[in-house]
């Protein structure tokens, strides 16, 4: 898949290549295939990169110029107008903060509530706990969206109807977050704990003391993930609140896409807007997200 | 609960069992939250899956019936088969794609591959929402830059938004678009935990990159090539914000899936009990993909 050429067939069907040909020597050949994997990078990445690439451009074609035709790739006259519209106008400053609250505090929980069950899970012995294990594992099978009017019902006789924290709280439990932290926790050798119980710790301690600290990386990056997840959130915010003051931004994008007309100069500059804090996120804390070992049952 | 005392008594059993109070602790808070905001509400869905509540006042046990209006109701029917549709032409599209980038991405003859990566990530910080929001806006019938370029090359303009079958397709590739970034970083990891050395034989031997490709790295990253068609077949089936914010299940409702469905029975209409029956048709359906996948892993791993 690296290249485009073709290889010299090698003891077809069985495998493996057992022939004692001679290896492909040849500095041409090597050249070649570096050539074509770049270009064949490169015409991904551009197809990749270039619907972004046009979206943020168009965000700051001044309204009237966003259809004229010739399309323009570069806005001849930039303007942040659609952004200070969309800002002003569409109450955006309000859904921002609205959001950046939910996001802090379920990614706070998240990762506490996260890093406790996967230590337990990873570092204790009891059937129960196996039996836990399967329950979350069934967190991911029956995904939220599927029981969307039961896990209504139950959030509004709770009392949380309309509010952030109808939001917040069901979001906490990921299965994601107790894998990561499970798997990570059984890579501490065991030797530490009994080392601190023969010191006569006591079994939270060991927790709060020596594993809250070494977990440090894995939190980061639980944090991050969390944190994009919350932040693109559509579904539940859309169902648990009705009143405009408590909107996210993404039901603020919505609600603009929904009107009868589209402003597409508001969208765009809201759009783009909702964008900035995970492209910030993800510039600061670029190498977590990229190393992220997520391997086992990834649920948002 | 504290068996501690009775476990402490007697000789030690087995190691680490003694403990119970601390990992009760540890895990009280998932458990609570495990509780309210899972097992009540799938408890009383499936309940209410044989009603005709409506989300308040009383409400009669109606048996089978919303299960047997659901099979008979071609508007389900409808989402349904469009929902299995998208499944089966985003996710194979999704493998295809991250499966090549990643490659692309840790080959070390590509050049500029760490820039390269940054670009294929991007989508994944966009939200479904305003992915919506762009590829709508790039598959404009009258105004999208697609259109635009396709009558420069002296082509007609496609109906992009009015042809139910190519609005799909436009809410594919962006399904496909935005969900590469994350499988890519499952074959990253995966393809670079494939012993050089594997590769070093094979080009002594001979074989080429793609021989390479098919021998090596296909079957040593089959369990992550399973994660990632799992993952992208349970996110596909109840895919959501990019259909509303892309076309709203249009044109008309001809492409509604079934999380639109059920929204709408549920929420529109006020059938709380026939909404929990899609809901429950839509589990089951998501369990038999996990069941059926994890079988054929199972074969696959032992052959």
């Amino acid at each position: 898949m690296t290249t485009t050429d073709m290889p010299r067939p090698v003891d077809g069907g069985s495998g493996r290549a057992v022939s004692k040909k001679r290896p492909r020597g040849g500095r041409s050949g090597g050249l070649r295939q570096a050539v074509s994997a770049t270009t064949l990078l490169w015409i991904m990445a551009c197809l990749y990169g270039l619907p972004v690439l046009w979206f943020v451009l168009s965000s700051f074609k001044p309204a009237g110029d966003l259809f004229s035709l010739p399309l323009t790739v570069l806005p001849h006259d930039p303007t942040l107008s659609g952004y200070s519209a969309a800002w002003d106008s569409a109450n955006f400053s309000q859904y921002f903060v609205n959001t950046a609250i939910v996001c802090v505090i379920t990614t706070i929980l998240t990762v506490g509530a996260s890093c406790c069950t996967g230590y337990a899970l990873a570092k204790y012995d009891n059937t129960w706990l196996k039996v836990f294990f399967i329950c979350i594992l069934a967190t991911t099978m029956l995904p939220s969206e599927v029981m969307l009017a039961p896990e209504f019902l139950v959030v509004r006789d709770l009392g949380l109807y309309n509010s952030l924290g109808g939001i917040i709280l069901p979001a906490v439990l990921t299965a994601t977050g107790c894998f990561m932290f499970r798997q990570f926790f059984l890579t501490v050798p065991d030797e530490l704990i009994e080392a601190a119980r023969i010191d006569g710790a006591r079994e939270l301690s060991i927790f709060l003391r020596i594993m809250v600290p070494v977990s440090r990386p894995i939190m980061l990056t639980l944090a991050i993930l969390s944190f994009q997840w919350r932040w693109n959130d559509y579904i539940w915010p859309l169902l648990m609140l009705n009143d405009p003051s408590k909107f996210t931004v993404q039901i603020g994008i919505q609600s603009l896409v929904g009107a009868q007309n589209i402003n597409w100069s508001v969208l765009l500059g809201g759009s783009v807007i909702s964008m900035i804090p995970l492209i910030l996120v993800f510039l600061v804390f670029q190498r977590y997200v990229m190393n992220a070992n997520i391997n086992a049952g990834l649920k948002d | 609960m504290t068996k501690r005392a009775s476990a402490v008594s007697a000789s030690p059993p087995r190691r680490r069992s003694k403990y119970t109070l601390a990992p009760l602790v540890l895990i009280a808070a998932n458990v609570v939250l495990f509780s309210l905001f899972f097992v009540w509400p799938a408890v009383i869905g499936l309940v209410y899956s044989f009603t005709n509540y409506t989300g308040v006042g009383a409400f009669q046990f109606v048996g089978l019936d919303n299960y047997s209006n659901l099979f008979g109701d071609s508007t389900f029917y409808d989402a349904l088969s469009r929902t299995l549709l998208y499944t089966v032409l985003v996710v194979p599209l999704n493998f295809v794609l991250s499966l090549l980038i990643a490659n692309l991405v840790v080959s070390k003859q590509a050049k500029g591959s760490s820039v390269a990566r940054v670009v294929f990530f991007v989508p994944w910080l966009i939200s479904p929402i305003v992915v919506g929001v762009l590829w709508r806006w790039l598959f404009g019938e009258n105004f999208g830059l697609i259109n635009y370029v396709i009558e420069k090359l002296g082509g007609d303009a496609i109906a992009w938004q009015s042809n139910a079958d190519l609005s799909l397709g436009v809410v594919v590739m962006a399904g496909a678009w935005w969900g590469t970034a994350f499988s890519m970083l499952l074959f990253i990891a995966a393809i670079k935990n494939v012993p050089t050395s594997y590769y070093e034989a094979a080009s002594l031997d001979g074989a080429g990159p793609w021989r390479q490709f098919i021998s090596i790295t296909l079957p040593s990253i089959a369990p992550t090539s399973f994660i990632v068609i799992l993952l992208n077949t349970i996110n596909a089936m109840k895919e959501y914000p990019l259909f509303v914010s892309l076309n709203n299940g249009g044109p008309g409702t001809s492409n509604n899936l079934l999380v639109q469905y059920i929204y709408q029975t549920g929420f529109n209409r006020g059938q709380i009990g026939y909404a929990s029956a899609a809901s429950f048709v839509l589990m089951l359906i998501l369990m038999a993909v996990a069941v059926i996948q994890l079988i054929v892993n199972r074969r696959v791993e032992n052959r």
